[in-house]
């Protein structure tokens, strides 16, 4: 439906397309549905159950001595902000699930994400392979602020920010698809911006 | 009902999937609230029940094609049917905020879906006492909670601090104070960070922990908090009431950031 009298592009444009519905932010907001995690170096720590009662953790020295990997993406939040080239720095999740022994063939199709102060987000496990997802540490070159998730979040980029979790905590595997914290809440299970999946059904 | 107890991950809320639809609403009335903010009732032809604290996507459409949304609170109480308010702020240099200011008349039609929201809304079931910060333009979502507290859930003990630059900035104002004086367990702290009329005794400053220990005194307990402001603001205000001893899970925040509206 035309606009009576909207003529647009009053904002700055970005420097290519981004996904319909979304506007181009030159800053960083903050979204959380809640106060700030205040979580430590010396206390984070991610968890990878294996089932049966099993699990491999990974500390702060941990994440330090594993492979590092530049990461220079965009960023599209459902509340309709896209960040274009944002850089960021941490290690691809293939490398925690090989260090956990597990191979190529996890058998579970999803995963829930589970945040410090108890925020989740599910995702299929194909989503998270082969350079899709990350556990960093550095946003601009700067260690991540807590109110953008550091010390260590989540970054899932080719799926609404919701998706990637800050103060990252531990990863359980699932047979079965099920919600996290904003699935449960009206947003989408799966997320991608470029289908403009924001909300329940769309 | 949501248990502060209980992990975010298990408060299935009652909504089923089922999908948001564009509508396009009529504005029925505008109201001018401040020199800066707006009220646009827009009545829908297809208003559905929602909860305090949620919003709606607006999507404007331009000739050539180009369109952008933006979400918007919703400041009307539950109990009001049929319509709902948009309260808007303009943001200089904002994209639809100033098209709502300088171009929406009584008569346009409007594109949009909703409501759309969980973490932040209240309702009467989830009780009190509740503890309401807003600044500026925060105070939307936290006027439909006041609303339907006003509707039915009067015995709900609150506290509303409202941080604004001035006076002059009141969002609301005549019925803020309407409320304030029906001395049903509301209390409503007013504090002005630019400057303060003539003989004011109340808050003079930007919120900071003190204040914030302040008005959790004279609450006496918090069984839920909302605070709705700039990223700064809520960021202040949320470390403030965890470090007075409110649990995180009881704490709900929605934050803006400086540009975008």
């Amino acid at each position: 439906m035309l606009s009576r009298g909207f003529s647009g592009f009053r904002r700055p444009q970005p420097p290519r397309e981004i996904p319909s519905g979304q506007y181009y932010e030159t800053g960083f907001p903050v979204l959380t549905y809640g106060p700030t995690e205040r979580v430590s170096q010396a206390d984070w720590k991610l968890s990878i159950d294996l089932g049966d009662g099993g699990f491999k953790s990974w500390n702060w020295d941990d994440l330090m001595a594993m492979p590092q990997t530049d990461i220079h993406t965009d960023i599209h939040c459902v509340t309709k902000w896209s960040m274009l080239d944002s850089d960021w720095k941490g290690v691809d999740l293939d490398i925690f699930f090989e260090q956990a022994g597990l191979g190529s063939d996890i058998a579970e199709d999803y995963l829930m994400v589970r945040s410090f102060g108890g925020y989740t987000t599910n995702l299929p496990v194909a989503d998270v392979r082969g350079g899709k997802a990350y556990i960093v540490h550095e946003f601009d070159g700067e260690p991540i602020s807590q109110e953008h998730g550091g010390p260590v979040r989540m970054i899932v980029p080719h799926l609404y920010f919701w998706k990637s979790a800050k103060w990252v905590e531990s990863i359980r595997f699932m047979d079965e698809d099920a919600p996290g914290f904003w699935e449960s809440n009206g947003y989408h299970m799966y997320g991608d911006p470029w289908k403009e999946q924001r909300y329940w059904g769309d | 009902m949501q248990d502060p107890k209980r992990p975010p991950d298990t408060q299935l809320e009652g909504r089923q999937p089922e999908r948001l639809t564009w509508q396009v609403g009529t504005v029925a009335s505008i109201v001018v609230e401040t020199y800066r903010v707006k009220t646009f009732r827009i009545r829908l032809p297809h208003w559905e029940s929602f909860r305090a604290g949620m919003h709606y996507d607006v999507r404007l459409t331009a000739p050539d094609g180009y369109q952008t949304q933006r979400s918007y609170s919703i400041a009307t109480g539950p109990e009001t049917r049929d319509a709902i308010d948009l309260t808007v702020e303009k943001i200089d240099g904002g994209e639809v905020s100033p098209y709502f200011h300088d171009e929406v008349i009584v008569g346009d039609r409007i594109e949009l879906r909703g409501p759309i929201g969980g973490p932040f809304t209240w309702t009467e079931s989830m009780g009190g006492p509740l503890l309401l910060i807003a600044g500026g333009s925060g105070i939307v979502p936290l006027m439909s909670m006041l609303r339907h507290r006003d509707s039915v859930a009067r015995h709900v003990q609150t506290l509303f601090l409202y941080s604004s630059r001035t006076q002059l900035d009141v969002i609301y104002s005549d019925e803020l104070d309407a409320l304030a004086e029906a001395g049903n367990g509301l209390q409503i702290a007013h504090s002005f960070t630019r400057s303060t009329p003539d003989g004011w005794d109340g808050f003079a400053r930007r919120v900071d922990t003190g204040m914030i220990s302040d008005v959790f005194d004279r609450l006496g307990a918090v069984a839920r908090a909302y605070i709705c402001g700039p990223e700064g603001f809520v960021e202040t205000a949320a470390n403030a009431l965890v470090d007075a001893g409110v649990t995180p899970e009881r704490v709900r925040t929605e934050r803006f950031g400086p540009a975008g509206a």
